[in-house]
């Protein structure tokens, strides 16, 4: 049922049967993995995020082809993938910051605690207040450290007794704090890329969302660097739903609790390629035991 | 020699001969470059010269202290004009600053690039920064008459005209200052919730302000130099007052260049000079700002 190419009425029959139970949810996609083609969600328990139908356009180019996703509450969800496999898109669909690329189109269904993000009448704005983002390269704003942090609270009028306490207590919770405290008037082009990018972090946390998106996060870092974010999303993953997209297959192996593999196929006419979710479980069944051929050969790196 | 260089890899690298780089053709282009260079800096270095040596006698007090004489052209004076090209420069400014800041903004950050008419606006603009500024001395004349002044030759109408002017100036530039602004501040401030409005506002603005003004200063310092359009507004030139505001009747300094260099008096020539040197001051102090402003608030990404 949910592999009818009109995705609006996979959207439909997904909605209705997660809202009917679980179970129905789980099977409704066990069932679609008879296709052989792609095994679909192994969902997670408690699913904070879910996508259904999703596909993605830029333009005339079909960026994201039908995928079905679900996101764990306090679980790490990574998305891996060869480049231009569309995992970032996907990544970049749940806060919808998509919409601010010129010609992009959405189609299928979103939801956060069962609402759909893409609904008529659903401010962008107020999605990306509840979630959350981390980029790729470190992108702290040309101002000082506190008030890179401040900034968030600030702008979505967040109602704070002392800004300082706000400040403390998200550059504490991205284990930022001891190095910065001394110099919180400084700019924060004076850190260092990986404290940048846990500023970022920090940032992120201060508007005290329930999903942080991460989209490569430390491929601009150095092997130190990274391990620091790592064990800082170990922490994080207490309070907040975390999904990041990485190139880095022991990144994924590392941190996350489930993997969502993502290819690209190329169209037989025009050579776009289209990226498309081959296979999602427990990350340790992922990589230790991948049900699609696909898989296999990329985590072993006999990707072709 | 030859037969050293199998054992010495030194030797392989000094020829003995010129260096390829230093064969004829090389050295014609480079000293066809210089010479190109040359022509430009030595015809401005000349005319510099020989107007600050014409303008040597009058280069005093009463040349920026006295008004405009006709009866002793040797104590002829441009206060009025430097009086008035400073009024007209911030009359233009008001008027331009603002209307330009805006228009970029919404080209940059709002403008849908696909839709027909902002295309449109796009080709006019690249169009208007070409329009000779006499044109847009006919439309401050026209655009006076339509606001209901009746005198001529006032503030408010060389402002117009030389805001339009630079209007487009100002309008390239400041959308060359804010599309510099890197794309992943825009991102990071929506991510965080902020709106289109707010990173405007908070992020992008703030960012652009040393590029919006070194190129505003810019495109003020070509303004001052016109005469051109002030011509065609009825400009006077044997204004004995201190222009005291935008609806005042005034004089500008390259309308009273141009007025005493058309004198027989040679008293009047040199005046002349002497003004030419004291509108390149004022140029060269503009364009010093704006190099001031782009080292000073300069950022790199």
């Amino acid at each position: 049922m949910p592999n009818s190419p009109q995705t609006f009425s996979v959207r439909e029959d997904a909605r209705v049967a997660s809202e009917e139970s679980q179970q129905v949810h789980v099977g409704s996609l066990v069932e679609a993995a008879g296709d052989g083609d792609r095994r679909l969600p192994d969902a997670p328990p408690d699913p904070v995020m879910e996508a259904y139908g999703l596909n993605v356009f830029y333009g005339d180019f079909h960026a994201v082809h039908d995928v079905n996703l679900s996101f764990g509450k306090h679980e790490i969800t990574a998305l891996i993938g060869p480049s231009g496999c569309g995992k970032s898109t996907v990544l970049r669909c749940l806060n919808r910051m998509n919409d601010l690329v010129p010609g992009a189109r959405v189609e299928g269904e979103i939801s956060y605690h069962g609402q759909n993000i893409y609904a008529k009448g659903v401010d962008p704005i107020a999605v990306r207040t509840h979630i959350g983002m981390v980029f790729q390269k470190p992108n702290p704003f040309p101002k000082s450290i506190y008030d890179n942090i401040a900034y968030g609270p600030r702008v979505i009028g967040m109602k704070v007794d002392s800004m300082d306490d706000v400040v403390e207590e998200a550059l504490r919770g991205a284990a930022l704090w001891e190095e910065v405290k001394d110099k919180l008037k400084q700019s924060a082009y004076s850190l260092s890329g990986g404290q940048q990018q846990r500023l970022c972090i920090a940032r992120t946390i201060a508007t005290k969302p329930d999903v942080i998106l991460m989209d490569e996060p430390c491929s601009a870092l150095d092997p130190i660097a990274t391990s620091r974010i790592e064990d800082l999303m170990g922490g994080l993953r207490d309070e907040y739903t975390i999904v990041i997209v990485t190139h880095n297959m022991q990144q994924a192996a590392r941190v996350s609790d489930r993997t969502a593999f993502f290819t690209a196929r190329p169209d037989e006419t025009t050579g776009n390629r289209t990226g498309l979710l081959v296979e999602y479980d427990l990350t340790s069944r992922i990589f230790a035991n991948p049900h699609d051929k696909r898989t296999e050969d990329y985590i072993s790196g006999r990707f072709g | 020699m030859a037969s050293l260089t199998a054992t010495a890899p030194a030797t392989v690298l000094a020829s003995g001969r010129r260096s390829r780089d230093a064969n004829t053709p090389s050295v014609v282009f480079l000293i066809g470059l210089w010479a190109s260079l040359f022509f430009g800096v030595v015809v401005l270095l000349v005319l510099i010269i020989s107007t600050a040596i014409d303008a040597l006698p009058r280069l005093d007090g009463p040349l920026v202290a006295d008004y405009y004489s006709g009866i002793r052209p040797e104590q002829t004076g441009f206060r009025a004009g430097i009086l008035g090209s400073m009024w007209l420069m911030l009359g233009t400014a008001l008027l331009a600053v603002p209307l330009g800041i805006a228009s970029a903004l919404y080209l940059e950050e709002f403008a849908d690039r696909h839709r027909w008419y902002n295309k449109l606006i796009e080709v006019n603009l690249q169009n208007l920064a070409a329009v000779p500024s006499v044109v847009y001395g006919l439309l401050a004349v026209a655009a006076m008459s339509v606001l209901g002044f009746d005198r001529s030759g006032i503030v408010l109408g060389g402002s117009i005209a030389l805001a339009l002017l630079i209007l487009p100036v100002v309008i390239i530039t400041t959308r060359e200052a804010v599309r510099a602004v890197p794309r992943e501040i825009r991102e990071g401030s929506m991510a965080l919730g902020a709106t289109v409005w707010q990173t405007t506002w908070r992020q992008t603005l703030p960012s652009a302000v040393p590029g919006i003004a070194t190129g505003t200063i810019l495109g003020l310092s070509r303004a001052i130099g016109e005469a051109a359009p002030l011509l065609l507004l009825g400009v006077a030139i044997g204004v004995r007052f201190d222009p005291n505001g935008f609806l005042s009747v005034f004089t500008a300094l390259p309308i009273q260049i141009y007025t005493s260099t058309s004198q027989s008096q040679e008293e009047f020539q040199t005046a002349a000079a002497a003004a030419i040197i004291v509108l390149l001051v004022m140029i060269l102090g503009m364009n010093a700002m704006a190099i001031y402003i782009r080292n000073k608030f300069q950022r790199t990404w």
